[in-house]
């Protein structure tokens, strides 16, 4: 007992002195994270104008599947990602597929200037697109000039158009950014596949479906799950460029739980409704994530 | 045909990169011209930029903007990495069963949408307001708060960690050193390159941060520089060259980090992954 007394007392210190290293952290994401977790779960029983809050039992769930809004913004932000998440992948796939190409001059130059968009502010890129893409900006001078319409394209005021300038514009912006993580993947793949495989007379085209894509399809996983989650999160985009309309056109569910909390008469409790619809889906994508990348290390 | 193939190739990257800068060099070049003269769709460069510059420091609070956003950044910044490493090397180094659980609690963090945390957080700091002002609504301090320790950033510095050679950390205890000693003095000179990487991504994710500032913070005077371009750009009677101006200037801080420190960008990004 008496020679056990100090050790223990030393093997208790050291403990401790692990868990001081840890405890700030701790503390912070517990107080910022997962503590409003807990009263947004607590908020969405609850109705009401401001504070006067009463409890609501699952009212609020059930007012969702009744609700326009809501049902649009989740129907905007669906096409939002079954549109643009695609599009974007395969144009990244063959953005770094050329890219790795070992005869290419000006690699460097290429791969800088696609990846440039990635350095912009959601804000400022968002504000230049609206520019860019309005009733008299660039894109319809430039489409005019080319006669290659006769009237300008109502971008952002048409229902339909404003979900394909949102679309344009993240493209813009994250296809670079894919791009690389899509360039890291291709260098670990060993050269002498494609040699075998021109050399049993494969194209260019099957060497793209037949091997870069399967070889890579742990990444094109991670990088489409965090695309859709990134899409899922929608909103500087959206409050910039077309502020939802025309309409709510365009709107999605992050816009719209800002919108129910800080622009109309703030209902805090179905705020927090809407914004568990899209916790129950991201933690969906994201056990899908972990057991990709799970996978991927087995 | 193989040289068919080569210029397509080269033709779509052409394209791809002229798409690409292209918004970049309009927002240039119409920094220096006049309203008129980007509405008109003019893609050279004008004589106004001075001009735009004087109006822009003067009628509107850019350098305001910038310093509110630049003691955001920086605070953020250096807390973010102060907190994570220290989690990372205690998680790591002083490793044992419980840690590992909590470390997997916090990880489960990352799933939370910020849209499902702002209204709770909203209700937090309006609480907070009536107990220290200081920290409240409308605070630059509310917007670091909150944001400034993320479980990625802890699980990064974790990672990196796992490299780190431990027989330098036997060497520092037999000099005497104690245990925070030996991570000032021994880890951090040693893992400069993560913090590098590190102090890039969380200043980037800081500097362009949107919508938590958009909510909590509520006078002019506080506004950041992404709060000033959007309250710009979603005016009914734009000053164009003004708004480009404040853009460029917006853009520059993330520029040069990119452009000075290329590698630990792209090893920031790629090791998120890893």
């Amino acid at each position: 007992m008496r020679a056990s007394g100090p050790a223990l007392r030393l093997r208790w210190k050291a403990s401790l002195v692990g868990w001081s290293f840890v405890v700030v952290a701790v503390l912070m994401i517990t107080l910022f994270y997962f503590y409003p977790m807990i009263q947004a779960l607590l908020l969405s029983l609850q109705t009401g104008t401001g504070s006067n809050l009463t409890f609501n039992g699952l009212g609020n769930y059930r007012r969702l599947f009744t609700d326009s809004m809501f049902l649009t913004a989740v129907k905007n932000t669906f096409i939002y990602l079954i549109v643009q998440v695609p599009i974007m992948v395969l144009l990244a796939l063959v953005l770094s597929v050329v890219l790795n190409d070992r005869t290419l001059k000006w690699k460097g130059f290429f791969r800088t200037a696609i990846f440039l968009p990635c350095i912009t502010s959601l804000v400022a890129y968002s504000v230049i697109f609206k520019y860019l893409f309005a009733g008299d900006g660039l894109v319809n001078l430039l489409l005019l000039h080319l006669h290659l319409i006769s009237e300008p394209i109502p971008w952002i005021t048409d229902p339909f158009w404003a979900k394909v300038t949102i679309i344009i514009a993240i493209t813009w912006r994250w296809t670079g950014y894919n791009m690389i993580f899509y360039l890291s993947g291709i260098q670990n793949i060993e050269p002498s596949i494609y040699e075998a495989a021109r050399i049993d007379g494969a194209t260019a085209v099957k060497q793209f479906f037949r091997i870069t894509i399967p070889l890579l399809k742990p990444i094109i996983l991670f990088t489409s799950i965090t695309s859709t989650i990134g899409t899922l999160q929608l909103f500087d985009e959206v409050m910039n460029i077309t502020q939802g309309g025309p309409g709510n056109a365009s709107s999605t569910i992050s816009q719209y739980i800002y919108n129910l909390s800080f622009k109309y008469a703030a209902n805090f409790g179905y705020a927090a409704t809407v914004s568990y619809s899209i916790v129950v889906m991201i933690v969906i994508l994201s056990i899908v994530q972990f057991k990709v990348a799970g996978d991927r290390d087995a | 045909m193989l040289r068919a193939k080569r210029i397509s190739m080269y033709v779509f990257l052409a394209v791809a990169a002229f798409v690409s800068i292209f918004p970049f060099l309009w927002i240039i070049v119409s920094s220096t011209n006049p309203s008129v003269d980007v509405t008109r769709g003019k893609l050279l460069p004008g004589s106004y930029f001075m001009v735009n510059l004087r109006s822009l420091l003067n009628s509107i609070d850019m350098l305001n903007a910038l310093k509110n956003s630049l003691t955001v950044s920086v605070s953020t910044t250096l807390l973010a990495l102060l907190i994570a490493s220290l989690a990372g090397y205690g998680f790591e180094i002083y490793r044992s069963k419980a840690k590992d659980v909590v470390f997997n609690v916090l990880l489960l963090s990352m799933m939370l949408p910020f849209a499902a945390l702002m209204v709770p957080l909203y209700r937090m700091f309006g609480r907070i307001t009536n107990l220290v002002p200081l920290i409240g609504i409308d605070t630059l301090a509310a917007v670091v708060l909150p944001t400034m320790t993320t479980a990625f950033l802890i699980f990064f510095f974790r990672q990196s960690t796992k490299m780190f050679p431990k027989e330098l950390l036997e060497a520092g205890r037999i000099d005497g050193l104690s245990e925070l000693g030996m991570f000032f003095r021994v880890y951090v000179p040693t893992m400069k390159t993560t913090y590098a990487a590190a102090a890039i991504i969380t200043f980037m994710s800081s500097w362009n941060n949107y919508m938590w500032p958009l909510i909590v913070l509520q006078t002019p005077q506080k506004q950041t520089v992404p709060l000033l371009i959007s309250t710009l750009g979603s005016s009914y009677s734009p000053d164009y060259g003004l708004i480009m101006l404040a853009i460029v200037i917006s853009t520059l801080p993330t520029a040069i980090v990119f452009f000075v420190m290329q590698k630990h960008f792209v090893a920031g990004m790629i090791g998120s992954v890893k």
